[in-house]
């Protein structure tokens, strides 16, 4: 299996981020501690550990001031239903899971559809770092050093039919491996779905591993979906099937409360959630909120995908 | 069968008096909670501890809004515990749960302005007047106000039967908080549900013991004439 940390990438040049922004992991930690230096008078302001941080791989369109996440929240503070819902339910309950062996299906409206042992999918494409913005819809945030592979390149091997127009994902269903589908607090199996252009889109990742190790259960094990222009919740997890379609999947948040959570969930700070602002975001680790940004950030790279479109109606 | 009670427990567990240790238990479950809560926040945030994990600010509200909720809980099941074991004594305690969910109501309503939202004006506003849940559990708070300035002997005194009548608004407060909770959740109910069930059972002994109370005090007054 090919990693390399800096991948191939469609974005056009002037979206690419600047070189300056663009830090070595060396350059990473230097930053954090000087940063660590410069306002430990004012230490509730700070990440926690930051100087711990060891991601490394391609800033995508990272701010100066957004330092990676620490290993501990980024593995600790998890929505993952299947296996609870309180924060720490997932890293405590999901610890005798069994990630591997592991199949994914690709099917739908293809000419070559497949079920892939999960190691089978990911070789023939280059496995990336990429560290990218997270924000929940409960308004925080974090910064993940993923590691995984273009989405793009597994749905182009098994050649979509000119009739495909959306892809949907499910995560497993197995309430003896995953104790939270025992109660129905969702709809089971998690559902997910993208129109076929967002999953092609070279931001959009099938994730493997976060922090250069394979991924914890906790956080989706064996494989996820990384969308980093939508909310988080749109990034199924413990993925078994990929099916084209060429109807608008359902989708398990969408299902469960549809004035809340449309289809589309892209973060975006003027359309607010019935019951909170979108406005801003914690950054955990950070004491002040910030402003979320339209996109969370990569308005440059994706909001050709919806032009014309009335965001407020498709939210 | 005496006094309108189904049940009293054994003549033993009556007998039991106010422990001397009790004030300090009391005390100590009413003060530890909050001060462990803002301990937490201000160590994780000054000392990079984890002790409220990832999200101290979140964690923290959530632990006080629940906190407003066990000491409703508390303060209702006083009266039922004294009648059902015989310990008039915990009647002393009644007001100070009662005064601690308010205290942690009040507490959860600043952590969210001043700590969470952080003053954000136009946010307030628009949740003040347009996020349901938030206004009902404003509500709450609002109608835990004139209960907590009215807890002092003084206001019993002054007020009479009316304090009696003004106090049944404490009835209000957990539909109120509960309801609050309940829409604040994402999908998973199951803690509120269970809230639920408790409140439900306190408040329902309440009715039914009040029923009773009165048809006993009926068929007394209807045998007596006809005697």
């Amino acid at each position: 299996m090919l990693i390399r940390s800096a991948g191939p990438t469609d974005l056009r040049s002037s979206e690419i981020t600047p070189e300056s922004l663009y830090l070595s992991r060396r350059e990473w930690l230097a930053a954090a501690g000087l940063t660590v230096g410069a306002i430990v008078g004012v230490g509730a302001l700070l990440p926690r550990d930051a100087a711990a941080q060891q991601a490394s791989g391609k800033p995508y369109g990272l701010q100066a001031d957004d330092k990676p996440t620490p290993w501990e929240d980024v593995t600790t503070y998890n929505n993952f239903y299947e296996f609870g819902t309180n924060k720490d339910d997932p890293a405590e309950l999901s610890r005798g899971f069994k990630p591997r062996p592991w199949s994914v299906k690709v099917e739908g409206l293809v000419k070559k559809p497949g079920n892939y042992a999960i190691d089978d999918l990911l070789k023939p494409s280059v496995v990336e770092d990429r560290i990218y913005r997270h924000r929940c819809v409960e308004a925080w945030s974090m910064v993940v050093p993923w590691r995984g592979i273009m989405l793009a390149d597994v749905l182009k091997r098994a050649e979509p039919t000119p009739g495909a127009k959306f892809v949907e994902f499910t995560t497993l269903y197995d309430p003896s491996r995953m104790p939270g589908q025992r109660y129905p607090v969702l709809r089971w199996p998690y559902a997910e779905g993208l129109r076929l252009d967002e999953a092609m889109h070279p931001l959009t990742l099938l994730v493997s591993g976060v922090y250069g190790r394979d991924l914890p259960n906790q956080n989706g094990a064996p494989l996820r979906l990384v969308v980093p222009w939508k909310y988080g919740f749109k990034g199924i997890k413990s993925i078994v099937r990929i099916r084209l379609t060429d109807t608008q999947p359902a989708t398990a948040w969408n299902v469960s409360a549809p004035d809340e959570y449309g289809f589309y969930s892209n973060v975006n700070p003027t359309v607010d959630h019935p019951r909170w602002s979108q406005a801003k975001e914690r950054r955990i680790g950070e004491f002040l909120r910030r402003p979320t940004l339209m996109f969370n950030g990569y308005a440059n790279q994706v909001s050709s995908l919806y032009a014309g479109m009335d965001l407020r109606k498709n939210y | 069968m005496g006094g309108g009670v189904w049940w009293t427990a054994p003549a033993a567990v009556r007998a039991i008096g106010r422990p001397r240790w009790w004030p300090w238990a009391v005390w100590a479950a009413v003060l530890v909670p909050g001060l462990g809560v803002a301990a937490g926040v201000l160590s994780d945030f000054l000392m990079g501890t984890r002790w409220l994990g990832s999200n101290p600010v979140k964690e923290g509200e959530l632990i006080l809004g629940q906190l407003t909720i066990k000491y409703l809980v508390a303060a209702l099941a006083v009266t039922p515990a004294r009648r059902l074991l015989g310990w008039n004594w915990l009647q002393k305690d009644r007001r100070t749960f009662g005064v601690t969910a308010f205290c942690y109501g009040l507490a959860h309503f600043l952590w969210y302005a001043l700590i969470d939202i952080q003053l954000d004006g136009g946010e307030l506003a628009k949740d003040l007047t347009k996020r349901t849940y938030i206004i009902v559990g404003f509500a709450a708070l609002l109608v835990m106000l004139p209960l907590a300035l009215t807890s002092t002997r003084a206001s019993i005194a002054r007020l009479k039967r009316r304090w009696v009548t003004l106090h049944r608004l404490a009835y209000v407060v957990p539909v109120l908080g509960i309801i609050h909770w309940w829409m604040s959740v994402k999908a998973d109910i199951g803690e509120p549900i269970l809230y639920s069930a408790v409140f439900a059972l306190l408040l329902g002994w309440r009715w039914w013991h009040a029923r009773r109370e009165t048809s006993a005090h009926a068929t007394a007054t209807i045998s007596g004439r006809s005697a």
